[in-house]
């Protein structure tokens, strides 16, 4: 097993002070693995990606708890900016794309956000557009013309650009056709491959999200239930009518 | 119409376009902050003021005049950083009303610290341009005016280049279309927000000058916020473009207002008309004519 490089240690997290959304999670991502994160909606688990990006308080939210640790030091109060330029980089559930920039310059953005100078932007555009080509075609374009899948791979685009170690992913697969999100994972599956990112992926589609995870973590109204290998989760029927939001039984009509 | 009451039209379209380009001055300095921040910055027509005063005290007090222009532009610039560090930094998150309560108080602060640092007499305020009208083809045209245009095109032009491509530009923008998928981006909104106070500084200092220079500077100049607000509303509270075209067509319609219906009604029109033209646009279009087009697919 590799080591350990995202621990969330009892993370308790909070809304408006009082609406507690984590009640301890606890989760270790480790180094070049895919993590899936699963848990129906209102699990909480849009909520523990935020907090790993100290996205809380710009949404009334706070870590009321716990600590998270990055590569060994604890980040728990790191800014949005500074996890980036540590390579902790999120993209965030519904794509979040510049709707009035075009294409080219939402993926700028990200570079930008990450520090890099001029010649390093174009050098990995240049990496972007070679893993998405249709971004390519669609550069100058504005981001609130395109396609929803089109947008997700700017989104992820936009991520890349900020050279991640470790890339949190909040439901990549949200409102797209089954073709489409099947291009998004073995995009993604293909960068963990060849140059070892780190994932750890949000999803509803637990079918798909453990397809292509090797670890995986279950999250119900905020408190880890389940944790192993994706392989053993997948095998186990149970889960998804347990956790997941399925149906225990065959609807019969 | 004869041909004299033809070319008095234009003359008075001209003239009308040409102090519609002052009003646009004004209004851009509130989108700059709008867009980014969602904040109506009332006290944008204490800045003027205060830029004007600052300018001209300098200028009475010997600075020679390129030097009292540097100067009053590094202290607009320190005024947008310590604005933005003091007041909208601590209140990020909170409700646009409470942000709005804010400006309306540093709108008095600003007065206030003009008003004892520099006294509250008018001064005059003589930039060197000359007032003469000029004739083309038969038309008079303001000389000052038409030098006023030309400034404020120029700083528009300035703007739009800087917004459109550099990086901090680039930033700009994404920041005013989406700031939660900024913040998680990576890129600093205290920063933006700094840069662009600062910018609305710069814009406050231009608008002072010229405005000052026709209306003397004294204490009312921080009531051109009152004209700027027509605009907003004709053009949007976040658009440049829509600020730049609001002006131009508020001061024509003003103008020709108060030339052709103002003797019917006793005069005195250009005070108000600007405020009826706002609400029948309100009625129609309620984002103004530019305001927050969506780019969505549907
Ligand atoms: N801004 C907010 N204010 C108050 N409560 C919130 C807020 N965001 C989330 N919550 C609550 O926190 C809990 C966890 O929500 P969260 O969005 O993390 O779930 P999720 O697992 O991502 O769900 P989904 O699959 O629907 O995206 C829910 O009960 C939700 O109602
Ligand atoms: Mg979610």
């Amino acid at each position: 097993m590799s080591q350990p490089v995202l621990e969330f240690d009892h993370v308790y997290a909070a809304y408006n002070g009082a609406i507690a959304a984590l009640h301890g999670v606890s989760l270790t991502v480790r180094k070049s693995e895919i993590t899936a994160l699963l848990g129906a909606n209102g699990a909480g688990k849009t909520t523990l990606l935020k907090a790993a990006s100290n996205l809380l308080p710009a949404g009334r939210g706070q870590i009321t708890g716990g600590r998270i640790r990055y590569k060994g030091r604890d980040v728990t109060t790191d800014t949005p900016h500074a996890h980036i330029r540590n390579g902790l980089v999120p993209v965030l559930e519904g794509r979040r794309c510049f709707k009035t920039l075009s294409i080219e310059e939402n993926l700028t953005t990200g570079a930008i956000g990450r520090g890099l100078e001029r010649a390093q932007i174009a050098q990995v555009l240049e990496q972007v557009y070679d893993l998405f080509p249709k971004l390519k075609l669609r550069r100058n374009s504005l981001a609130g013309l395109t396609s929803g899948g089109e947008q997700q791979m700017a989104a992820i685009g936009r991520g890349l650009m900020a050279r991640p170690e470790v890339f949190l992913l909040d439901e990549p697969s949200m409102g797209l056709a089954p073709l489409v999100v099947v291009e998004i994972f073995e995009t993604l599956a293909r960068l963990n491959r060849e140059t070892g990112l780190t994932i750890l992926l949000a999803e509803q589609n637990s079918a798909i999200a453990l397809k292509y995870a090797h670890h995986a973590t279950v999250i119900e109204n905020g408190r880890s239930v389940l944790d192993g290998p994706a392989s053993d989760l997948a095998a186990r029927a149970d889960i998804r009518a347990l956790y997941l939001g399925g149906t225990p039984e065959p609807v019969r009509i | 119409m004869d041909w004299f009451g033809f070319l008095f039209l234009i003359e008075v379209t001209i003239g009308g376009l040409l102090s519609g380009v002052m009003y646009a001055l004004v209004a851009i300095g509130f989108v700059l902050i709008y867009k980014t921040s969602g904040v109506l910055n009332f006290a944008q027509g204490a800045m003027v003021l205060f830029a004007a005063l600052t300018f001209v005290s300098l200028v009475e007090a010997g600075v020679p005049f390129v030097l009292a222009l540097l100067i009053s532009a590094a202290i607009m610039v320190a005024l947008g950083f310590a604005i933005e560090r003091t007041v909208l930094r601590p209140l990020a998150n909170r409700s646009p009303m409470t942000l709005f309560m804010a400006t309306l108080g540093l709108s008095y602060i600003i007065e206030g610290a003009a008003q004892i640092i520099w006294g509250t007499e008018v001064h005059r305020l003589d930039l060197g341009i000359s007032n003469a009208p000029f004739q083309v083809a038969g038309v008079f045209i303001s000389t000052f005016d038409l030098v006023a245009a030309a400034i404020a095109g120029v700083l528009v032009a300035g703007l739009t280049a800087f917004f459109r491509w550099t990086r901090t530009g680039l930033a700009f923008r994404a920041v005013a279309d989406d700031q939660f998928a900024a913040l998680a981006v990576g890129l600093r909104l205290d920063r933006t927000w700094a840069t662009v106070w600062a910018a609305a500084g710069i814009v406050a200092l231009v608008a002072g000058l010229l405005w000052g220079a026709r209306l003397g500077v004294q204490f009312s100049l921080s009531l051109i916020v009152l004209k700027a607000l027509p605009v907003l509303v004709l053009g949007g509270f976040d658009s440049v473009l829509g600020a730049i075209v609001a002006g131009l067509a508020i001061g024509a319609t003003e103008k020709l207002a108060e030339v052709y219906l103002g003797p019917f009604v006793g005069g005195g029109i250009e005070g108000w008309f600007a405020y009826v033209v706002a609400l029948l646009v309100l009625l129609i279009r309620p984002s103004g004519l530019f305001g927050q087009k969506l780019v969505e697919r549907f």
